[in-house]
């Protein structure tokens, strides 16, 4: 693991500030769904922020990004502004999609946010096309591809790995394991819970790392990333990390015990790195307070954004089942 | 002061029941810990505040049941905190929830295992006239009154052309003219008509239309049976009785054949001029048992075997009787005998059923007084009429056609 | 104008659409060295090179969901899903990807991808691979669903999809294949719009794909008894034609619909739902079906021919409802 301190001062603050910025925009969340605001689903990543922030840093803006329903923080870390996700998970109007997608759909295209796809597993083969797509144009640029530990148990992991490695295509496939399959337990669902070892099969690259770490997960998306730009294969890379809340919104957490999430929340990666920073004399009071501030007033914007938002008129409902020009097409 | 509220905790959740209350009045809690443990449909479930400050008073008792949106506790805020930054919730999306309740409901008994349910068919059983939606439509654009209109299409119901056929008839509701048309048949209030009237009121229709535009003309004459029933006694002599031909099915055998020589008298009346068939399709008129009658196509009765002619006619009257007639029986005789030699009758000239040019009439086989070779002695006769349409025949050519007839009964051999 | 298979328009619709458009690739099981199942890319790998024409191993869910990558990316691809029995195992690609993301993305992408496949039963090769699943298709707004029922219009329906903004999903009758018919290369049919295939006035046969040989025959049989049946090609599934229908009901005022998928729920419900709700007050009798029995289908010949519509059931149903004049 690198030392904090080595780093440069700037990203180092930038790589707290977004993992900030993630984990105070849900936590907010959670608040507006107690409240109402929020309905349907939402999949908090509370305590996964060091992946997303860390892994985005390796990506370059031509680079494309699909993900899945827990995607508030890969939207945030990849620069989607926090007002147009707020709105989106009120349903309004002024939200990156429209409203349509809520909390497990965001869109981008200008950003190549590729959206958050919610079949556990189904933006796999997605992320291949677009890398087919970039191959057969002649544009060498990375497709990075996040999924959690259970898609793994799906047949998409295995064919999109497979079809990726026999094309040789410029995927980057980010697991994020977080230990359970909603409520399932790795151990309880596969027969080999190394995940990085199923990598071989495909003869894929791969490598594991503390998903609780931003360092070290940048660092390892970096080595990633570079793998895939120089050779044009893809790669799987495993974050090890932890959600600190329930599967969606609230769960009896019947599935693991209060121990283990405390035990996992003592490595909490915005308290752990925050210390880290402070002893570096990176980080002091006067500047966590300036973040947290601007962090802060950043969230409230985005709530002022949402609730001020209009909601997509009713007679738009069918705008954009078909291209405009396809007519109408709904019948 | 901070209002505490049952928090929404899932996308389903519509209340939750207090369990136990984390904190007691006067102790301080912090935003994101927990308050109190709820119950609900998933399970227990720590909730947290979203405030940091002193609990003020717990306004509900562990057990009960309250719904998401209610206030459970007041929590005195710390100074200096800030506002909360919503303002307008609950935000109702634009269409208003609708309670989860059970609506009361009958029990569910399927049609097909209800006890009592009828065997047959419920429009029938209803009364209501069985009509295609077309011919409904129809019936309203012309004002025709589907009560009156006879239907020839499976089990009987009414179609396009049942009613514009009804239309050409008359068959416009007796009553005064109808307001505005609709796609409901216009009919009183009352019980619906049965089907024995429904038949009386298009014979009404149509036979006042026969004698309001059809010029008829009668022609009668008394044809010596003797011969033929002389050979026909002898032909079914050799049969079984179920296998016998009847005087009448020598009769109709002598008309349909008469027929093709005339054929002024075989078709329809369409419009402005005579369409002449080229298949004698001979409706025979048969009571029904209910009142009124049907007049069902025997079809190329002129082509059938006195056998199977017999056979045929034996089936047309038990279906007429059983209501089990197929629609092209009913749509397409091109001419119509009726008898009444049954009740008696020496003879009989009938109401031609437009669109039809013609009707022959059959009386009694009677025993009269005859001349034979300058002697006078008893012989079976029968007497046949015809009345026919005078914008299509003339008496010279019915007269042709009755002759025949007596011709064709003279050698039986040949029918 | 020259006369060629269904499978040869086919596969001169994909040589054309692979010349015309460098965006354009074809990939799928055995499309390449094998020349496809149905040999419909015969050849077409030594002409155009395995960049563009791309053996896939057996992963359903994933080549067609690359499909719908490569379409976001840009690209123009063809999918060929060897039957549509396989494509069960890429419903969810299609079902929650290719027909959902431009609304679901505030119209943000665009998925113009084409998917080819072959369906149908008639060619004794039992219940796996003899279904009729277009109406299921049909079901899911977001995609274009045709049935070519000629050699024109598979030729001709290919190109118009690669044209289309959005996944087009086209049917193949497996029995089509080898059926002979004129084609002209420069003749472009549209994607959608049902047409009248022969022109009648006592009955309306409404039909698609594979069945519209069948019903055609039919008519020409009915026509022998006086009974004229007005012959509906739909072509399309969705967007459903409803006004050609109609404007045919109300001529003739009865309506057989024939769709050799399974009865209930069946792309024939729809068809006659369709008819009732909108040409109701047109109709002279109730609408009939004439759809595969509920069975999987069987092996055997003189079963599989019981299972499914066949010329002597349409004339039946024909004759059942229509008006002799």
């Amino acid at each position: 693991m690198l030392d904090a301190s080595a780093l440069d001062r700037a990203h180092a603050l930038t790589l707290w500030r977004e993992m900030l910025r993630i984990r105070r925009f849900e936590e907010e969340a959670v608040e507006l769904y107690s409240r109402g605001a929020i309905r349907g689903f939402l999949h908090l990543s509370i305590g996964e922020e060091a992946v997303a922030v860390g892994a985005m840093q390796a990506l370059a803006p031509e680079d494309a990004i699909v993900s899945t329903y827990r995607e508030h923080g890969h939207a945030l870390a990849r620069g989607m502004p926090a007002q147009a996700l707020m709105a989106e998970l009120y349903g309004k109007a002024n939200g990156c999609s429209r409203g349509r997608g809520g909390s497990m759909h965001f869109f981008d295209v200008g950003r190549r946010f590729y959206g958050g796809y919610a079949i556990v597993g189904g933006g796999l083969p997605i992320a291949v096309g677009l890398a087919l797509a970039d191959v057969l144009q002649d544009r060498r640029r990375v497709t990075a591809c996040f999924f959690g530990d259970g898609a793994v148990a799906e047949g998409e992991f295995h064919e999109s790995m497979n079809l990726a490695a026999l094309w040789r295509l410029p995927v980057l496939f980010l697991c994020e394991n977080n230990l359970y399959a909603m409520g399932t337990a790795l151990e309880r669902h596969q027969s080999q819970p190394d995940i990085a070892r199923k990598a071989a099969a495909y003869d894929v690259p791969s490598a594991a790392v503390d998903g609780m770490d931003v360092v070290a997960v940048e660092a390892a998306a970096r080595r990633a990333v570079d793998a895939v730009r120089a050779d044009g294969r893809p790669y799987l890379l495993e974050a090890r990390t932890y959600r600190f809340r329930a599967h969606s919104m609230y769960d009896p957490e019947l599935y693991r015990t209060k121990a283990e999430v405390e035990q996992w929340k003592r490595r909490d990666p915005i308290v752990t790195f925050a210390a880290q920073l402070a002893t570096s004399g990176v980080l002091d009071a006067g500047e966590r307070a300036r973040i947290e501030a601007a962090v802060g007033a950043e969230v409230d914007a985005a709530v002022a954004f949402a609730e001020l938002g209009a909601w997509e008129p009713v007679e738009d409902l069918t705008r954009d089942v078909y291209a405009a020009a396809a007519g109408e097409r709904t019948r | 002061m901070i209002e505490f509220t049952m928090p929404i905790l899932g996308a389903d959740m519509e209340a939750g029941t207090l369990i136990e209350w984390r904190r007691k009045p006067g102790e301080r809690i912090s935003r994101g810990e927990v308050i109190a443990e709820v119950e609900t449909e998933k399970g227990l479930i720590e909730v947290e505040v979203f405030a940091s400050g002193v609990v003020e008073k717990l306004l509900i008792e562990p057990g009960a049941k309250v719904p998401v949106g209610a206030v459970m506790a007041l929590i005195r805020e710390d100074a200096g905190a800030p506002p909360p930054n919503v303002t307008a919730l609950p935000v109702a999306g634009p269409v208003p929830a609708v309670p989860l309740a059970s609506p009361p409901a009958a029990p569910c008994v399927p049609a097909s295992i209800a006890v009592g349910a009828p065997a047959t068919p419920a429009a029938a059983a209803s009364g209501r006239v069985r009509a295609s939606p077309a011919a409904r439509r129809r019936a309203a654009d012309l004002g025709v009154d589907l009560a009156v209109v006879l239907g020839t299409g499976s089990d009987g119901a009414i179609g396009v052309a049942d009613v514009e056929r009804a239309a050409a008839l008359g068959g416009k509701a007796a009553a005064a003219p109808q307001p505005a048309p609709t796609a409901a048949p216009q009919r009183p209030a009352t019980a619906p008509p049965s089907h024995a009237d429904a038949i009386r009121r298009t014979i009404a229709a149509a036979m006042a239309r026969s004698k309001r535009e059809i010029p008829h003309y009668y022609l009668a004459t008394t044809i010596d049976m003797q011969r033929a029933l002389v050979w026909l006694e002898a032909r079914n002599a050799a049969r079984p009785v179920t296998a016998r031909v009847l005087s009448g099915a020598l009769l109709l055998k002598a008309v349909a054949l008469a027929l093709r020589d005339v054929r002024e008298l075989n078709g329809v009346w369409a419009g402005d001029r005579f369409a002449p068939s080229p298949d004698v399709h001979l409706g025979v008129a048969i009571a029904l048992r209910g009142g009124g009658l049907v007049a069902p196509a025997l079809h190329h009765a002129d082509r059938l075997d006195l056998d199977e002619l017999m056979r045929r006619f034996r089936d047309l009257v038990a279906r007429a009787r059983t209501g089990t007639l197929r629609s092209s029986e009913l749509s397409q005789p091109t001419v119509t005998v009726t008898s009444l030699g049954e009740q008696g009758v020496e003879s009989v000239f009938g109401v031609i059923y437009p669109p039809q040019v013609a009707i022959v009439g059959l009386g009694r086989i009677v025993e009269r007084p005859w001349s034979v070779d300058g002697a006078v002695v008893p012989r079976s006769v029968v007497t046949a009429t015809l009345s026919a349409d005078h914008r299509v025949s003339d008496g010279h050519r019915g007269a042709r056609f009755l002759a025949t007839v007596d011709r064709l009964l003279q050698a039986p051999e040949g029918l | 104008m020259t006369r060629v298979t269904y499978r040869e328009a086919v596969r001169a619709a994909l040589r054309r659409a692979l010349a015309d458009d460098v965006r354009v690739f074809l990939m799928g099981e055995d499309v390449g060295r094998y020349g496809g199942a149905y040999a419909c890319s015969h050849g077409l790998l030594d002409e155009f090179g395995p960049a563009r024409v791309r053996d896939t191993p057996l992963s359903e869910s994933t080549f067609v969901g690359a499909g719908i990558g490569a379409a976001l990316g840009g690209m123009r691809p063809i999918v060929e899903v060897m039957t549509v029995n396989f494509s069960l195992l890429a419903l969810d690609q299609i079902v929650n990807n290719a027909a959902t993301l431009r609304h679901m993305s505030g119209g943000q992408l665009g998925v113009p991808l084409v998917v080819r496949m072959a369906t149908g039963a008639g060619r004794q090769v039992a219940a796996q691979h003899s279904h009729s699943f277009e109406g299921w298709y049909a079901h899911i707004p977001g995609i274009t669903v045709v049935a070519p029922g000629t050699v024109e219009d598979a030729y001709g329906m290919l190109l118009a999809a690669l044209a289309e903004p959005d996944p087009v999903f086209i049917f193949e009758h497996a029995g089509l294949y080898p059926m002979e018919g004129d084609f002209d290369e420069d003749a472009r049919p549209p994607l959608h719009g049902a047409c009248v295939r022969r022109a009648g006035s006592d009955v309306s046969v409404i039909t698609f794909g594979g069945s519209l040989p069948k019903a055609l025959a039919a008519a020409d049989a009915l026509a022998t008894e006086g009974v004229s049946a007005e012959v509906i090609d739909l072509r399309a599934l969705r967007p459903l034609d409803t006004a050609t229908v109609l404007a045919s009901i109300a001529k003739t005022r009865r309506a057989v619909v024939v769709d050799e998928a399974w009865r209930s729920g069946s792309f024939a419900a729809e068809v006659c739902a369709r008819i009732a709700e909108e040409g109701f007050y047109d109709l002279d009798a109730p609408p009939v079906r004439v759809c595969g029995a509920e069975v999987p289908i069987p092996y055997p010949k003189h079963l599989e021919d019981a299972a499914l519509p066949q010329l002597a059931t349409i004339v039946a149903a024909v004759r059942g409802i229509a008006q002799r004049r």
